[in-house]
């Protein structure tokens, strides 16, 4: 209980010191404060569809179902994350490049997977049979799951984008101040924290869902 | 070790040599393939007209046409054997890689024989400029074979669940995804008549996104099929 006060607390204060602490960056202005909440919530999305695709191994090796659940929950988790950071990703495109939506590599890949996800929940709203469905989806997952490296790094470096350098670039250097440094990580370490959160409740869901099918059994 | 694979390979050619069979029977799946490609390529033809297009629409209709005639040819590769009854003898006599592999070689060469005729028909129908053939051949034959292998272990997906009907293309697309971008962009170059060396970037991602899938096809389609 303490720690998910203390985590309130810690939001607030990202929240606060995002508009008033950090200064914007050099040429940008203010639009770009926009990245403390952007880059965190395509940092989770990322997160829950990695969790998603190691669970769904985890299934096809052990054939348990709460690995299943688990793929999915967290499928549903990264693709709310992922439909948040489009969105803060498009009103920054809107101030910088002019267009919401314009076709960049980066949009590109996040669209596809969004797509991939949504197609992924299609597959399992067309198999009955729970087991069977656990199966054929898991399979899906790792297959969608190797498009990923040619969208994020292969597409990119053929066509240029116009997207800033991601944080942990080529050269390895952050392209930061202090101020706007301790800012940003205090933000992913904020947002990686609700991600645990849910996560923790997913936990609890799941075994309360296992119980209840006992129980309905018994 | 040896052997193995020996007993392997003609087992596949065996699931090969069935399907073509079946399929020479009643060549209802070529038929329809192709049909559905020539109708697409006709509408294709009186909508555009007397316009002349460029390189990067060519390249695009191209595998527009090849992309959704495959995704209704190749859905039925696994239906078939399910509507039939077929599938439990499939599942009991053989290994469930050499299905993969027999079934991939079946509609690789479906999927050849659809291009033999559809893109002549299109140089015909929309004359493109063909600048350099042999990179064209290179970038169709390269696609085909990634394309087929997404598809065959898809289309297994597809045949077990209970609703079969657009299924296939809403999975096939975000997987397709960066195969179609680096073949549409190859054909292009094919058409502007550039030299090899200069598509080596698309030939290299078609050669590795085949690869990678028809491994992890092999890998997974073990827990597709069984029951």
């Amino acid at each position: 209980m303490t720690w998910k006060i203390a985590l309130g607390i810690w939001m607030a204060l990202v929240i606060a010191a995002s508009f008033l602490y950090a200064p914007p960056a050099l040429g940008l202005g203010e639009v770009s404060r926009i990245i403390f909440y952007h880059v965190p919530l395509a940092w989770v999305a990322v997160l829950a569809y990695l969790v998603s695709m190691v669970n769904a191994v985890q299934y096809l090796r052990t054939g348990r179902m709460e690995f299943d659940r688990r793929t999915s929950f967290n499928a549903e988790i990264g693709t709310v994350f992922a439909l948040l950071a489009t969105v803060t990703g498009a009103v920054f495109a809107k101030n910088t490049w002019g267009a919401y939506w314009n076709w960049d590599p980066r949009q590109t890949s996040i669209f596809v997977l969004l797509l991939i996800y949504a197609a992924y929940f299609a597959l399992r709203s067309a198999v009955e049979e729970e087991e069977q469905r656990a199966r054929l989806s898991s399979v899906y997952a790792i297959l969608a799951f190797l498009t990923v490296p040619f969208l994020v790094f292969i597409i990119p470096r053929v066509y240029s984008t116009l997207h800033p350098d991601p944080i942990i670039n080529v050269e390895g250097r952050l392209k930061m101040n202090t101020q706007m440094l301790q800012v940003f990580l205090a933000s992913l370490a904020g947002f990686t924290g609700i991600y645990f959160w849910i996560y923790n409740l997913q936990t609890r869901i799941i075994k309360l869902q296992e119980k209840f099918k006992k129980d309905m059994r018994g | 070790m040896v052997t193995g694979f020996f007993i392997w390979v003609k087992q596949a050619a065996a699931i090969l040599q069935k399907d073509i069979k079946v399929e020479f029977r009643t060549k209802y799946s070529l038929n329809s393939f192709l049909m559905f490609a020539l109708t697409t390529l006709v509408l294709v033809s009186f909508s555009v007209g007397p316009y002349l297009l460029d390189e990067v629409v060519h390249s695009a209709l191209i595998w527009i046409i090849l992309f959704f005639s495959a995704m209704g040819g190749l859905a039925r590769s696994f239906v078939k054997e399910q509507e039939k009854g077929t599938v439990y003898a499939l599942k009991l006599s053989a290994v469930p890689e050499t299905v993969y592999l027999g079934k991939f070689i079946y509609n690789l060469s479906l999927l050849f024989l659809v291009i033999i005729i559809v893109i002549p028909f299109y140089i015909f129908f929309l004359s493109p400029p063909v600048g350099n053939p042999g990179l064209l051949a290179l970038v169709l034959f390269l696609g085909s074979l990634g394309l087929a292998a997404a598809s065959t272990i898809l289309a297994a997906i597809v045949s077990q669940a209970n609703v079969k009907g657009n299924l296939l293309p809403v999975l096939a697309f975000p997987i397709l995804l960066p195969l179609l971008t680096a073949a549409i962009n190859g054909t292009r170059l094919a058409l502007e008549g550039f030299p090899l060396g200069k598509a080596m970037a698309e030939l290299q991602i078609l050669i590795s996104f085949f690869a990678i899938m028809f491994t992890v096809s092999l890998l997974l389609f073990n827990f597709v099929w069984e029951t």
